[in-house]
């Protein structure tokens, strides 16, 4: 009888044990975990940055990239003049560039991109990057010309973003499910909901990759994807979800903790229209009564840079105006007092799922609590979000992370969800498309910045962290993310 | 027989209908614009109209639910919209992951709860009954995400023996395949064998009171022994409804273990439809898992008839 009972629990617990013996696979080339996948893998339609975190710079590129540092450089377009009255661009392009299916990349190729993203049918999210193109003339197979209606000052750092990548008519229409560019990878699988995969191109026009594979495997929830680094199920997180594990990795001899910036402002945002919001003496005193420190310490676990306005610290322009409103709450609720508010007012605070938000909005609300005003915590899905906070603008709070870069211009939008009206600023933003000149545009951004931290337009909390976590062993991964993309063509895993 | 498997399938046709018809309206009353989601904060909201018109969005209501019927019927589910692949691809890929993570599950409760309850069983109230039974009402209080992440911190974290997740996929072979669903349907496994056993326990224990049970011990066969050859199979018809739930909760039920382990199986791809504004994703597999659960509770009623013999004939009576 005991042998019969046995006997099928050994027949239904074999599998375990065998699949426990079996050797895995070794692991080729280089495993990156990320929190998010890609919708598509298209970067010209649909703005998710886990698009650009993927293809950009590895499977397409542009004109021009975006490097580790912030700079502009060159790529596809070797070279480039710019006439001196800033209209005409001429691109000299790279010679013998072929797409990964083996087109060859010349000046007509650059035509079709520039001209489908600012068509009128294109899904292109990032469609303002290509408003100042008048025309865009082939000169020669490997020279072309773009016109531009008015001077563009960020147009050679627009040209860089991973909308503007270029792409083969042939292909264009399928590169959401198979990417066809012209990087360092090609796209070789995406197994839906787990991994996708390149491999090295090795017609590559440029400096070779330094591995011969990148598998990105999609790991949302923070606790495996502290689990599958830990067993080496993948080799790092360029961008790794959870901070409050880093303590455990920065006393692990094996792993690499690198924070760096991205180009994420985290905002606790404002509805400019709505009252009381409106008085500027009760946007002050929101931002007298925010502790910025205490809010990365606790949502961020002390990862994060403290901002006093919409601007990368990480750029050349950046001015510090962290001490324009010091946290002050007696000067807050005086303020609140002088707006007409004696004992404060009760409001609504709509957080999206991210954690810096839910955790952020927390605490924010105890310390907006300590001068008076009380705010409802209402936490949404991100659609939900995007639809009564962002499109509808039917919101009075809201805390987000702008991660797009260089996109002090959305306080220049008359539509956008702020609801921040200002004359003064959209002609400085009028002028800065007008400036080719870098130390110009710098004055200009630094009055820019000054001004929207004057009208206290939003409380700026803080930059947001890059936090890259990694086998001491994988090399040449980024520290900072200026761009929603890492280029990996120099990242190896050291055996 | 026949008549009754007739209203049986009527029925069964009729419920999806119904369901479709619910999940439909359920999902139309979603708020959120996947277009919208589709293009993030810094948008240009000429493209999200553009993209809202491709995706079909700009439709009246009830024209889209008789456009999905219409299609639905000939097995076209339609085109993801995040992905942009047609859905029934994507539902076949991820059921290669969930049905066998499933069965496996099922498979390991199964094989713990029998020898478990007829050992209970042939003890009953006695000292080895109640530790047992003791045991199980833990392993039903143990969440079972919780026993996911202790499974990974032994076998994955500190042995080394599995991967903390993920899913290689069945071309590399079928023991990689099952290495990588093994610590999931353990975890999966673990709570279901403990309510399987706990029910079977009781259903052993009130047939042991029957009367041939009785004449069997009178012939001489030992208490384990009349369990196994006489009184299990009677204990079968609740065991059998229970086990038919379990396949459709691990089926459709299985998101936070999917979750824990990265696997891309169904509940995570509904999960990620549901916070994507994917809609025809969310539509078509809960049409897949409502059509799923109808089948597998009429293969259990199918299973009833096979095993009592007196049910048969109280069907051909009818």
């Amino acid at each position: 009888m005991v042998s019969r009972v046995s006997r099928v629990l050994v027949l239904l617990i074999l599998p375990i044990l065998l699949a426990a013996c079996g050797q895995s696979a070794p692991r080729e080339g280089v495993v990156l975990g990320m929190q998010l996948e890609p919708p598509g893998l298209d970067p010209t339609s649909g703005a998710a940055g886990a698009i650009d975190g993927v293809v950009y710079g590895n499977v397409f590129e542009g004109l021009t990239r975006i490097h580790q540092d912030g700079s502009v450089q060159p790529a596809l377009a070797r070279s480039w003049t710019i006439s001196a009255d800033g209209l005409e661009y001429v691109f000299h392009l790279q010679p013998d560039v072929r797409f990964h299916d083996g087109s060859l990349f010349d000046a007509s190729d650059v035509k079709f991109s520039l001209e489908r993203a600012s068509a009128p049918q294109s899904t292109n999210a990032q469609k303002g990057l290509f408003v100042p193109i008048e025309a865009v003339e082939i000169l020669d197979p490997l020279n072309v010309k773009v016109v531009l209606k008015y001077p563009a000052g960020d147009f050679l750092f627009n040209m860089g973003w991973g909308d503007a990548v270029m792409v083969d008519p042939l292909s264009a229409p399928h590169n959401g499910t198979i990417p066809v560019g012209t990087g360092p990878f090609r796209f070789v699988d995406w197994h839906k909901g787990y991994a996708i995969t390149l491999q090295r191109h090795d017609a590559y026009w440029g400096a070779p990759a330094k591995s011969a594979q990148i598998q990105f495997v999609f790991i949302t929830d923070p606790a495996a994807a502290y689990a599958a680094v830990l067993a080496g199920d993948v080799d790092g997180f360029s961008a790794y979800p959870a901070p409050e594990n880093l303590p455990a990795f920065e006393v692990d001899p094996r792993f690499e903790v690198v924070i760096g910036a991205t180009e994420g402002e985290t905002i606790l945002a404002i509805n400019n229209a709505r009252a009381p919001f409106g008085n500027l003496l009760v946007r002050r005193a929101i931002a007298h009564a925010i502790n910025r420190q205490e809010i990365i310490d606790g949502a961020m676990f002390g990862r994060g840079i403290p901002i006093g306005s919409h601007f990368s610290p990480a750029h050349r322009a950046y001015e510090d105006l962290t001490g324009m409103y010091a946290y002050d709450p007696s000067r807050a609720r005086v303020l609140l007092a002088q707006a007409g508010y004696p004992d404060g007012f009760t409001a609504s605070l709509k957080l999206p799922p991210p954690s810096y938000a839910r955790r952020g909005g927390e605490i924010l609300a105890a310390q907006l609590a300590k001068v008076g005003i009380t705010l409802r915590i209402e936490n949404m899905e991100w659609a939900q979000w995007l639809d009564q906070v962002f499109t509808n603008k039917d919101y009075d709070l809201s805390i987000v992370s702008h991660t797009e870069p260089m996109d002090i211009g959305i306080y220049g939008r008359d539509d956008y969800y702020f609801q921040y009206k200002s004359a003064a600023f959209k002609t400085l933003m009028d002028r800065l498309a007008l400036t080719n000149d870098a130390a110009e545009r710098e004055a200009i951004l630094r009055v820019a910045q000054r001004q929207i931290a004057e009208d206290s337009v939003n409380g700026f909390l803080f930059q947001f962290a890059k936090i890259g976590v990694w086998d001491k062993r994988l090399k040449g991964m980024w520290t900072d993310a200026p761009i929603q993309g890492e280029n990996l063509s120099e990242v190896y895993f050291e055996r | 027989m026949t008549a009754w498997l007739a209203r049986r399938l009527t029925s069964l046709v009729l419920t999806l209908l119904a369901a479709s018809l619910i999940i439909f309206l359920m999902i139309e009353v979603l708020p959120g614009d996947p277009a919208a989601f589709m293009m993030g904060l810094n948008a240009d909201p000429q493209s999200v109209a553009v993209l809202r018109e491709q995706l079909g969005l700009d439709a009246p209501i009830l024209a889209r639910y008789f456009t999905w019927l219409g299609a639905l019927s000939h097995g076209d589910f339609g085109l993801s919209y995040t992905y942009r692949v047609p859905v029934g691809d994507l539902i076949v890929q991820r059921l290669a992951v969930s049905l066998p993570l499933a069965l496996y599950a099922l498979v390991l409760s199964t094989a713990f709860a029998f020898p478990i309850a007829v050992f209970a069983a042939a003890r009953a109230n006695k000292a080895g009954d109640t530790i047992i039974m003791g045991i199980t009402q833990i392993g039903i209080a143990i969440p079972n995400f919780w026993f996911a992440m202790v499974l990974v911190l032994i076998f994955s974290i500190g042995l080394q023996w599995f991967s903390a997740g993920g899913f290689p996929g069945w071309q590399g072979g079928v023991l990689p395949g099952l290495r990588a669903l093994t610590l999931p349907a353990l975890a999966l496994a673990l709570p279901q064998a403990a309510i399987l056993a706990r029910i079977m326990r009781a259903a052993l224990i009130e047939t042991l009171a029957e009367d041939y049970v009785r004449t069997a011990r009178a012939k001489g066969l030992g208490k384990t022994q009349v369990i196994w050859r006489h009184a299990l199979r009677n204990a079968l018809i609740p065991v059998l409804t229970i086990i038919g739930m379990q396949l459709s909760f691990l089926l459709a039920g299985s998101i936070i273990i999917e979750n824990v382990f990265f696997l891309p199986g169904l509940g995570r791809l509904v999960f990620q439809g549901i916070i994507q504004r994917d809609l025809v994703v969310v539509k078509s597999v809960v049409v897949v898992l409502v059509f799923a659960v109808v089948m597998i509770n009429f293969l259990v009623d199918l299973t009833y008839v096979a095993i009592d013999p007196r049910l048969r004939h109280e069907k051909r009576g009818k």
